[in-house]
């Protein structure tokens, strides 16, 4: 079963390496090193039912759409908990030693396994009392809560995605 | 929905999925029709003097050229020892010092301590500067705690200041000219109240964003007094007539009563340990 796991990890990873480095040479300089880590999801398959460009909702095709944020804090948002994470972990690392981040990265990497299937959403009670972000309240605590989502996705497909059989 | 792609559930918090839309949109009505934020056009100031902070407000909400609320509340409760007067967008101004007030009193249920001003100003601080002035808040947050009395500004690109004395809103500039002239340190509790009120006033007369009542706010070390309004304005309208209608206004034509026959089904007793 956990080799299943990392075969799929390996292949995601792999998919957005490529993706971000076409990507290194079409944008301008001022996003390049948000976009660097992140892949923009639109860039894969037009949002709408049927697989089709929904022209109601997003205005017409376009590809600097799909590439560029419409919103200024749309990179910095969607990145934001990977570069505070980056920051703290840095820091420590001049503090303390290597040894410091290390552990500290594997509790990470054991409490982010802890989820539900695919397409239920998780509480992820364990990462957040590591990040301590159970006693904070914010903007992700009040707006959009996953739990009650309108859409949700298909139970099959999102599994076998996820095993990577799709 | 026949989706026959794998949906990447949005996360939580905030979400840019119309932002596209928007801005095409804000692109088709170049005159400048789109619904515009209800901005609170204000005039708020505070002071520390001997024993705490007096901060002041006017009680103007517009939204752009009417006057949307008259009696908005501008000075926030953070917690027993700290207010905040808020300038800026409204809904920005509430739900962040909302979310300040949330996250301070989780903190002193976890600890047990009250809460001091400078933790409150590095929590706005570090939300503020996330969102990169977007959020529209320009804070004024004055409190008493165990290091002293303080009032600090807090801009909505996160720009911090302590200060002893300060105004800020449309009408800043009128009542920063009565506060430069009037403060001096280690004021009395009535002289501090009455510089507040005499530039909030002067903000009210200058400035067609602020008006009506004047709020004031006094928080020492042995509680606080939040005084709404301190000075009701003089132009109060006067309702000459009553609105509404008296009993009998509408002819009743028929009556129909029908009883509802209610008959016990079940009945189950529980037995509850009293001891």
């Amino acid at each position: 079963m956990f080799r299943l796991y990392h075969s799929t990890q390996a292949d995601v990873q792999a998919c957005e390496k490529e993706s971000a480095r076409q990507e290194d040479t079409m944008n301008s300089r001022g996003l390049r090193s948000q976009l660097k880590d992140s892949v923009p999801v639109a860039g894969l398959c037009p949002q709408g039912a049927y697989g089709v460009q929904d022209s109601l909702r997003s205005g017409f095709t376009s590809v600097k759409n799909e590439l560029l944020p419409s919103h200024p804090l749309e990179l910095s948002e969607k990145n934001f908990q990977l570069n505070q994470d980056k920051m703290n972990f840095s820091t420590l690392r001049n503090i303390q030693g290597l040894h410091a981040p290390l552990k500290l990265q594997m509790e990470y990497r054991a409490a982010r396994q802890i989820q539900r299937l695919p397409f239920l959403p998780s509480s992820n009670l364990a990462l957040d009392t590591l990040r301590g972000s159970d006693e904070c309240i914010g903007f992700e605590d009040v707006l959009c809560d996953p739990g009650q989502s309108e859409v949700m996705g298909e139970p099959h497909m999102m599994v076998e995605y996820k095993l990577g059989l799709l | 929905m026949a989706l026959s792609t794998v949906l990447e559930t949005p996360g939580a918090g905030f979400n840019f999925e119309n932002a596209t839309r928007n801005a095409a949109l804000e692109a088709l009505f170049e005159g400048g029709q789109t619904p515009k934020p209800l901005k609170t056009g204000t005039t708020i100031a505070g002071v520390v003097f001997k024993d705490g902070v007096v901060l002041g407000a006017d009680t103007r909400a517009t939204s752009s050229e009417v006057v949307a609320d008259k009696m908005c509340e501008k000075i926030h409760f953070i917690s027993p020892n700290m207010y905040c007067c808020g300038a800026g967008t409204a809904a920005d101004t509430e739900k962040t010092t909302e979310l300040l007030s949330s996250n301070l009193s989780i903190f002193s249920l976890n600890s047990g301590r009250n809460p001091r001003v400078v933790m409150a100003v590095n929590i706005l601080q570090d939300m503020l500067y996330r969102y990169h002035g977007q959020i529209g808040a320009n804070l004024l947050l004055g409190g008493v705690d165990c290091t002293g009395n303080h009032l600090y500004t807090v801009g909505p690109y996160g720009d911090v200041d302590k200060v002893p004395y300060l105004a800020m809103g449309s009408g800043d500039l009128a009542a920063l000219g009565i506060l430069e002239d009037g403060f001096k340190h280690n004021l009395e509790l009535e002289e501090a109240k009455e510089l507040v009120r005499s530039s909030i006033h002067a903000g009210i007369m200058s400035d067609l964003g602020s008006g009506n009542n004047i709020d004031v706010c006094v928080i020492t070390k042995q509680g606080v007094d939040y005084i709404r309004p301190y000075q009701e304005s003089e132009y109060k309208d006067d309702r000459k007539m009553n609105y509404k209608y008296r009993p009998g206004t509408t002819k009743v034509l028929t009556e129909k009563v029908v009883p509802l026959k209610l008959e016990v089904v079940q009945e189950t007793v529980q037995k509850m340990e009293t001891a």
